[in-house]
């Protein structure tokens, strides 16, 4: 057992409990902003006077299909981060451990698609997802959010690859191993922390991209959550139904943080890390 | 036996041939029975959730009368998102809509991609706002029928004004004496935030609504007359700024540099402000049940800029079109009428308060039965300013945005209204190059 | 070739093909509208201008109508602010991030709810929370000035994001929240991946805690450290959605992408607009190249 001073673990918590407090305050506010309606939503009170559902039943039964729009986003983002990190781990081993010319050049090339901003680029994807098919599924989508995400990806993949000890690759060879087995069943273990890291950021990412999703996606049944809060309305032109904006924020934050408790297991079992010793 | 079954077999043969030779016959006779145009229209009219019920209903009566089915398309709620998108799909030459609601600002944006509505409205503009039917044609051209409109007006605190024995202000310097008065008044140390005047002052587009008022109220034109010259630059325009600046920081808050219609309605409807500026659409909000200042509130035109100004109000409002890529136009248009027609605005008005762009309506006593006030809207909508938007054409929202950056300018006491109104004059002409 | 180069290309050859099927066109498009004069209204009629967009008389740089210089252009005044928002922003979440993680690396009971707690703001739709502070920094009914009135740290309310003094900072400080956790998940999984051998050698040698820090623990996280600044780097240059809803977008206020996105969208002007944006890239890409040489980031650098 490590041997902590007291005074250690009372500024450990404080910090713990402040770090918390700051996180999630806002957030807290959003809820307790979905619990209220009418005249209470401009009152400054942190908690609703008179709690109600209304706002989330108004969600699920309002002239959207919020429902299918949760599944939507499902889809798009689980899709996208399975390609990116398919493609990311493979490209991150050659990119991490093998020597080539160019390599300096090729990553900088990835990193200059991370350069443009996405409204330079809006319509030039428009036009290439239409002559593509994919115009108006949500599951064309999947395509500029991979292509979007990977840069990222390789990148931080790339580096954790390089980290790696070239004694347990040199092993693997001599055990007669190929490349594929090597990445997947030598390094994957090691790179858990990485790879959860970079799939949760990637996840995010796709699961909150609006400007994309709200020119690609006309059709209602085929849209994505962000769009779906942003075409929340209330009952007249001006009025921004902050009741019903916060409830669908929530709901659409839940899983996210659910997925982050999920995996965060996984960002701590590096401590294989030190399997080479011996 | 088989001679016996070969008759029979012949003459069932026989039968069946001659059926098979009417079938087409009685197939097409049926076709041509059953109306030609069974088309589905898709129309995008609304935002929010009112809209879309009374979209709904209107257009299923619709759908009922003429045997087509209607779509409904949603957009964004962010006019400047709408029209980004509806640009981005107009370019991809898109069918994905037919009909599409069209913001007062936007016939001169998008002219090259909207249907002339004249040879299907056989002369029934005539029966709208002179002012909005002129707002919409371009070139000689109809491109959208007048659904419903707006224009600014002046909210202000009845019991307020009584209990200090001041009347509704004629001119902004009235305004300006009674929020100051009211303001020091009310403001005890339980009630530290009462502010005299609030308004949107953001640099958006409704701040170029709000500023254009002031202007046109001190005769100082439109910013870019009818012809196409740019007029902003001239002593009365300078003399509006510089009075509105003078309000921030003295009856209206800091805060309205970045308030958009609804922060000013908050305020407004807590109770904290005596006077306010905003667009009608407030008015039954402010009159609900659980609002504290339900009955306490009235409307008047906005006031007018010294004794010899004028009354101005910015005319807002939306109109419906058919896009020219639509396949199917007759149908479109014809939706069109029937949804702009006298009883379908007449309905709305009633039922959702929306303003009728038929001067008739507003003495229907049906109409102001359901909704009193909108009886002194009548003049404030004859009169009202429209916006430089059809004479500078695809090249508003850049006017615009100028104009509402040097009024931020100004409001944000970064420039004095001279320097801003010169600099915007050298701005436009840029802009302008050779011509709109 | 030999063997081991022949896998990395094949190994690469997914990634490349799909990002120049995907991106080469709209990027090229981009670029390609830059050199001439194109309004939305009408892509069919464009129409080649040369460097008119960037240099010509009522282009980016060198305009002859900028009365008062360069700086005081609007393009001029985006370049400013979205520098010094990129500078703060980029240095106060790293630090903050550095923190956290090095908090959340400890042991402690309550870690998994905590770690997920921190994820909260990088969780949170970014319209959303920028909206969510905009009405909590509100000046009439926001709940900070309620607050802050009633510690009695401030006299009368303050408006926040509309004030010019305020506003850039109540940006910044938005844009810590929301990004910290970004930051601070990327060093935790460097700090998990370090060798415990290191630092139990350390400690048995007796060192203090803040040389162990300086001297082993920021030295080993160096790479990924890195890679995730130039990334928030990247990310702060382009900033748009929280300055777009936060405050009060006018010119003086306006982030380079902020104005890319008025010209291309809004003024409907794509030649003048992809110009800023093909600028924008190229700022964007000196300002990282200027980062990795400054901090010696090594890019063919041989394995561990």
């Amino acid at each position: 057992m490590k041997h902590r001073p007291l005074w250690g673990t009372v500024v450990l918590y404080a910090l713990a409990a402040l770090v918390v407090l700051i996180s999630v305050y806002p957030f807290l506010y959003a809820v307790s902003t979905s619990f209220k309606s009418g005249a209470a939503l401009f009152d400054t009170n942190l908690w609703p006077t008179a709690p109600s559902f209304a706002n989330y039943i108004g969600l699920f039964e309002g002239s959207q299909p919020f429902g299918r729009h949760l599944l939507n986003s499902i889809m798009v983002a689980t899709l996208t981060v399975t390609c990116a990190v398919l493609l990311g781990v493979t490209a991150a081993y050659a990119l991490g451990r093998i020597q080539f010319k160019g390599k300096g050049l090729l990553l900088l090339a990835i990193l200059g698609v991370s350069m443009f901003p996405q409204v330079a680029v809006l319509s030039g994807m428009f036009e290439l997802i239409q002559s593509l098919g994919l115009y108006n599924r949500a599951l064309g989508l999947v395509v500029p959010y991979t292509i979007f995400t990977l840069p990222f990806t390789v990148w931080i993949l790339t580096t954790f690859m390089r980290q790696l000890p070239k004694e347990l690759e040199e092993a693997a060879i001599m055990d007669g191993c190929g490349p594929l087995r090597i990445i997947f069943l030598v390094f994957m273990p090691l790179l858990w922390p990485a790879l959860v890291s970079t799939g949760l950021l990637a996840f995010i990412g796709a699961w909150n991209e609006f400007l994309f999703a709200l020119t690609f996606v006309v059709d209602d049944a085929e849209r994505t959550v962000p769009v779906s809060i942003s075409l929340i309305s209330g009952a007249n032109a001006f009025e921004i139904p902050w009741g019903s904006i916060m409830a669908a924020s929530v709901v659409v934050t839940v899983p996210l943080l659910a997925l982050v408790l999920v995996f965060q297991k996984k960002i701590v079992s590096g401590l294989t890390a030190g399997a080479v010793k011996g | 036996m088989n001679v016996q079954m070969n008759r029979q077999s012949r003459y069932s043969l026989f039968l069946t041939k001659l059926v098979a030779a009417f079938v087409p016959v009685i197939a097409i006779s049926l076709a041509a029975m059953t109306p030609a145009h069974a088309v589905t229209v898709t129309i995008a009219c609304g935002t929010n959730g009112a809209d879309f019920e009374f979209c709904k209903r209107h257009t299923g009566e619709w759908a009922k009368k003429t045997g087509n089915t209607v779509k409904l398309f949603s957009q964004p709620i962010s006019t400047t998102d709408s029209l980004a998108l509806y640009r981005q799909l107009f370019a991809a030459k898109s069918t994905d809509v037919d009909i599409i609601i069209v913001d007062v600002v936007w016939p001169g944006i998008i002219k090259d991609h909207l249907l002339d509505l004249k040879k299907y409205s056989k002369g029934v503009e005539s029966q709208h706002f002179p002012a909005i039917v002129a707002n919409n044609t371009v070139d000689g051209k109809l491109l959208g029928m007048p659904w419903f409109t707006d224009a600014g007006l002046l909210y202000y605190r009845k019991d307020l004004l009584d209990k200090h024995g001041l009347k509704v202000p004629d001119t902004w310097e009235d305004l300006a004496a009674a929020a100051k008065k009211v303001q020091a008044a009310e403001r005890t140390p339980a009630a530290a935030d009462f502010q005299g005047f609030v308004f949107p002052a953001k640099a958006f587009e409704g701040l170029s609504c709000v500023a254009l008022e002031w202007v046109a109220s001190y005769g100082g034109g439109s910013i870019v007359d009818s012809s196409g010259k740019v007029t902003i630059n001239n002593a009365s325009a300078v003399k509006a700024l510089n009075t509105a600046a003078s309000w921030i920081g003295t009856i209206s808050p800091n805060g309205v540099l970045n308030y958009a219609e609804e922060d000013t309605r908050g305020v407004f409807q807590n109770g904290k402000a005596l006077f306010m500026r905003n667009w009608p659409y407030a008015y039954s909000l402010m009159q609900a049940p659980d609002s504290p200042v339900k009955g306490k509130f009235g409307v008047a035109p906005l006031p007018k800029g010294g004794a010899g100004g004028k009354n101005a109000a910015t005319l807002g409002g939306w109109q419906l079109a058919v896009t020219k890529y639509s396949k199917v136009p007759d149908a479109a248009a014809d939706l069109v009428m029937f949804m702009t027609s006298a009883e379908v605005q007449k309905d709305r008005a009633i039922k959702g308060s929306y303003n009728p762009t038929r001067p008739d309506l507003y003495k229907d006593k049906d109409v102001i039965a359901a909704n009193p006030f909108m009886a002194s809207l009548l003049d404030v909508f004859t009169n009202a300013v429209a916006r430089p938007s059809t004479a500078t054409g695809i090249k508003y929202p850049e006017v615009s945005q100028a104009f509402w950056d040097a009024t931020h300018d100004v409001l944000s006491k970064k420039s004095t209204g001279e320097e801003a109104v010169r600099k915007l004059e050298g701005r436009l002409n840029q802009v302008k190059r050779n011509k709109w | 070739m030999n063997n081991r180069t022949r896998t990395a290309w094949l190994f690469l050859a997914p990634m490349i093909i799909l990002m120049i099927v995907v991106a080469a066109w709209p990027l090229g498009r981009s670029i390609w509208f830059s050199f001439t004069e194109t309004n939305i209204n009408d892509l069919a009629a464009s129409r080649f201008v040369g460097f008119e967009n960037y240099f010509g008389e009522f282009g980016l740089f060198a305009n002859p109508n900028h009365s008062e210089g360069f700086w005081r252009s609007d393009w001029g005044v985006s370049i400013r602010n979205t520098f010094t928002f990129a500078f703060f922003s980029v240095g106060l979440e790293t630090l903050a991030g550095l923190g956290v993680a090095m908090l959340l690396n400890q042991e402690f009971r309550g870690r998994a709810f905590v770690r997920t707690a921190v994820l909260v703001p990088w969780a949170i739709p970014t319209i959303v929370s920028a909206k969510m502070w905009g009405w909590m920094l509100h000046d009439q009914f926001g709940i900070i000035n309620q607050m802050m009135v009633n510690a009695g740290l401030i006299a009368q309310k303050v408006a926040w994001t509309a004030d010019p003094q305020y506003a850039m900072w109540t940006v910044v400080a938005v844009d810590v929240w929301k990004t910290t956790p970004f930051m601070a998940l990327l060093i935790l999984a460097a700090l998990q991946t370090l060798p415990k051998d290191c630092y139990e050698a350390a400690k048995v040698d007796g060192v203090h805690p803040l040389r162990l820090f300086w001297k082993v623990t920021l030295p080993l996280i160096k790479g990924p450290l890195l890679v995730a600044v130039i990334f928030r780097l990247l990310d702060a240059l382009r900033v748009f959605d929280l300055i777009f809803v936060l405050t009060s977008n006018s010119s003086s206020t306006i982030s380079m992408s902020g104005f890319v996105r008025r010209e291309m969208i809004d003024n409907g002007n794509m030649g003048y607009g992809s110009a800023a944006s093909t600028s924008l890239f190229l700022i964007i890409f000196l300002a990282a190249f200027i980062f990795m040489r400054l901090a010696r980031v090594k890019l063919s650098e041989e394995s561990a």
